[in-house]
């Protein structure tokens, strides 16, 4: 493994396209993560979850554009058209639809396909086999038929891509029964989360994130181990606090973790859980967690209506409302195409500032 | 014997030729296949498919060989199991047409009248590990590829004993054990799915290091001919050399809409061609013929020569769905059909080249008949599924219900069944 890490740094898998190198500060590691010396790119850590899957298992193998000689479009699949030859990794011509719908006929018959959409944007092309063959087709034939196929990608908003870039498809997929639907924040998470996901019998939807894809995260012993994996529908509280909840997935964590310590610093605790799985959502977690907070901040990137906040809001209001000290706050993405100009841009996302605002707006409520 | 399938194709308006052998109208451009099945020598056809024959069926293949000119398609156990297949799907259609207007089946319902012969020259070659993969008009399929009937009937009822245990419905036959894909509604579904079935028999065989040769045949019909995802996979089915056949059931009409009304080209074996595979229009009203282009179609998957796309004309006899009042098609068209019913075709074949007797057919006739009614019994007789089979199935690994409030898997708790929902 050490060597395989060497030779994945010689070829400079950090480089191409936005690498955001920012190191974690020593204390905000020793708080949220295990003590881990060592450093993993959310890249690497996947690179590597795929690479450990396919050599444990021949019935693993990759498709999707660009991932074998271009080395993936975001260099995820690095390196392993090379070490796997092209009959485990195949660059499929653009047709997502065509594709699709071969990775979901080749799962029926027994293999485990690993579908890579350059953006989740274009699994819209897809959706009907992600939907209709995939996610269905347990519960049509009764349990005859299983699909377990991984659909792996980046979603959400990326830097000026334009608003057919740029949407979040957590919602859309959390709706459907029989998908399973993963976000990782960090590099842990990525490594274990999807392990777990090319282990699993059936569909998940695993949706990444562009802008993660350079940060490092520390890492443990135990996460580089090959057989790690992370359960699937448990989220992870990445801060304990005791005034507010602030619930979120993927790259707004980082943003949360950043505004809890602001607010930390005006004296108010909060408690930041990292979702991991969409769905199945962990209600139990969110609810004990507000039951001991009183407040709920929900946050996402995506459109606001019918949003994967709008799911939490509810399910914190039926379960936990004689807890509740404040109105369950919910930020999103506005409620717009993603515009391209930088400063538009910034408007339509929710950034630190406005989780901060809306967390003092739920703690002042009550006064 | 030839008279009886040599009836004019409407497309093509020149009149069939006499030939024992393969009907293709046109020529496919001398570059691509070749199977050109009319160039394929009878000898050899037959070569290939001696080794699954009886001693029986050998003696009458050195006959065949003494008297190339007096050959006959297939021999009388061949010719009664085809016989058996097609009555099987006309009786199972018209019990299902009845049963529905009794109020017993629901919801969509497309029958497949008209164009047995399809189905059954085509799944009769194939083998239990061979893959099926169809459309919503799939009952035949499945029971052509093995299906019982009375698993058929019950899903259709909506019963627990179904294939699928009344979760599918009549779109969505699903079977495991028989290797039927389903069963999808979406047209133009099931063909990617079918070249990932075939996908997966080539990956076997060659990263998997299995002895796998595996065929899958996708059934779709002419409207799908102009869906993105045809051309999709055939491309893809092309360029990777998959072991399918893309079977086209063009019956000439989507509902209301006429194929010629809605296609630039109707001819869709030309398609074939243009992705670099093999297209060949056959006579889907006559079963024989259908099974010879089939035969080829199989065996070139199955050496590993790629994918084939045929497009049989045939037609259906009712309309799209049982819901449909079918006013558009006009009566002289139905009844020009009608005239060329397979089932009839081959009736006429078997009696007048001596395979069988009248008696003989009658006998399965019956046979068939008590089978249909018996299902239909057996999914009367059968329950409803229970309650908590509502919830049951979403996932293979049950653990995609999460976590509950006591912090463990939901899966494991011992009320698991009944379900988090008020059903």
């Amino acid at each position: 493994r050490e060597k395989m890490w060497g030779i994945l740094r010689q070829r400079g898998i950090d480089g191409g396209g936005l690498s955001l190198r920012r190191t974690r500060s020593a204390s905000v590691s020793a708080r949220s993560y295990a003590a881990g010396s060592k450093e993993m790119t959310v890249r690497d850590a996947l690179n590597s979850a795929i690479d450990e899957e396919m050599s444990a298992d021949p019935k693993v193998f990759v498709m999707g554009e660009e991932v074998g000689q271009y080395q993936g479009a975001y260099k995820i699949t690095k390196g392993l058209l090379e070490k796997y030859g092209p009959e485990r990794v195949y660059d499929t011509p653009i047709t997502e639809a065509g594709f699709t719908g071969i990775g979901v006929g080749a799962a029926y018959a027994g293999l485990k396909p690993v579908v890579e959409f350059m953006t989740f944007n274009f699994s819209m092309q897809a959706i009907d086999h992600i939907i209709n063959s995939a996610a269905k087709s347990n519960y049509m034939s009764a349990g005859q038929i299983n699909v377990p196929i991984v659909f792996r990608g980046p979603n959400g908003a990326a830097a000026g891509v334009g608003a057919q870039h740029s949407q979040c498809y957590a919602a859309w997929y959390a709706s459907v029964p029989g998908l399973k639907v993963l976000a990782p924040y960090s590099a842990e998470d990525a490594r274990g989360l999807l392990k777990a996901a090319i282990r699993d019998p059936d569909p998940v939807v695993f949706l990444e994130n562009e802008l993660l894809y350079g940060e490092s995260f520390p890492i443990s012993e135990e996460a580089l181990d090959s057989s790690f994996c992370l359960p699937i529908g448990k989220a992870k509280i990445e801060r304990q606090g005791k005034d507010v909840t602030i619930v979120t997935f993927s790259k707004m964590v980082g943003f949360a973790l950043k505004a809890a310590e602001k607010l930390a610093e005006e004296g108010i605790s909060a408690e930041v859980i990292n979702l991991r799985s969409i769905r199945p959502l962990d209600r139990a977690t969110i609810n004990a967690s507000v039951r001991k907070t009183s407040r709920l901040v929900t946050v996402e990137e995506g459109f606001p209506q019918h949003g994967v906040c709008a799911e939490i809001c509810a399910s914190v209001v039926e379960e936990s409302f004689s807890y509740l000290d404040a109105p369950v706050e919910r930020i999103a993405g506005a409620d717009v195409p993603m515009p391209y100009a930088a400063n538009l841009e910034r408007l339509a996302l929710p950034q630190v500032e406005d989780i901060v605002r809306a967390a003092k707006r739920a703690c002042y409520r009550s006064k | 014997m030839a008279t009886a399938f040599s009836a004019t194709l409407p497309l093509h308006g020149s009149s069939q030729e006499n030939r024992l052998l393969l009907p293709p109208t046109r020529l496919p451009p001398p570059s691509s296949f070749l199977g050109s099945t009319r160039s394929l020598p009878i000898r050899r056809l037959n070569h290939a498919h001696a080794a699954r024959r009886s001693p029986v069926v050998a003696v009458q293949e050195i006959v065949k060989e003494k008297k190339p000119t007096n050959s006959l398609l297939i021999t009388k156990e061949e010719g009664l199991v085809l016989y058996e297949d097609m009555i099987l799907g006309r009786s199972f259609e018209d019990m299902c047409a009845q049963m529905y207007y009794r109020g017993k089946m629901f919801g969509f319902v497309h029958l497949y009248n008209g164009q047995e012969a399809v189905s059954t020259g085509f799944i009769k070659l194939l083998t239990k590990s061979d893959s099926v993969v169809s459309t919503y008009r799939d009952h035949v399929h499945a029971l052509s590829k093995g299906v019982s009937a009375r698993a058929v009937m019950s899903e259709l009822f909506g019963k627990v004993t179904g294939c699928c245990r009344g979760q599918g419905g009549s779109m969505h036959m699903f079977s495991k054990e028989h290797n039927m894909l389903g069963g999808f509604a979406f047209i133009g579904e099931g063909i990617p799915v079918a070249t990932g079935a075939a996908f997966t028999s080539k990956y076997k065989r060659e990263v998997l290091k299995q002895d796998c040769d595996d065929v899958t045949v996708a059934f779709f019909g002419d409207g799908t001919c102009n869906n993105g995802q045809f051309y999709e996979c055939l491309n893809m089915a092309a360029l990777y050399k998959l072991p399918i056949i893309f079977v086209v059931e063009n019956n000439l009409w989507a509902i209301g809409m006429s194929h010629l009304r809605s296609t630039s080209d109707p001819e869709i074996w030309k398609k074939g061609p243009a992705f670099g595979m093999p297209g060949v229009h056959v006579d889907g009203m006559d079963v024989l013929k259908v099974r010879e282009v089939a035969k080829e179609a199989v065996s070139r998957a199955r050496r590993g020569e790629g994918p084939t796309l045929v497009e049989c004309e045939t037609y259906r006899f009712r309309g799209h769905s049982l819901a449909d009042p079918d006013e558009l098609r006009d009566a002289a068209e139905k009844a020009k059909y009608a005239a060329r019913d397979p089932i009839t075709a081959l009736k006429k074949y078997l009696i007048e080249n001596k395979l069988a007797n009248e008696g003989e057919l009658k006998t399965i006739e019956k046979k068939i008949d008590d089978l249909v009614e018996e299902a239909v019994e057996f999914a009367d007789a059968s329950p409803q599924p229970g309650r908590s089979q509502l919830l049951e199935n979403v996932f293979a690994d049950p653990k995609g219900f999460g976590i509950g409030p006591d912090g463990r898997y939901r899966c494991e708790d011992p009320k698991f069944t009944e379900g988090t929902a008020q059903v």
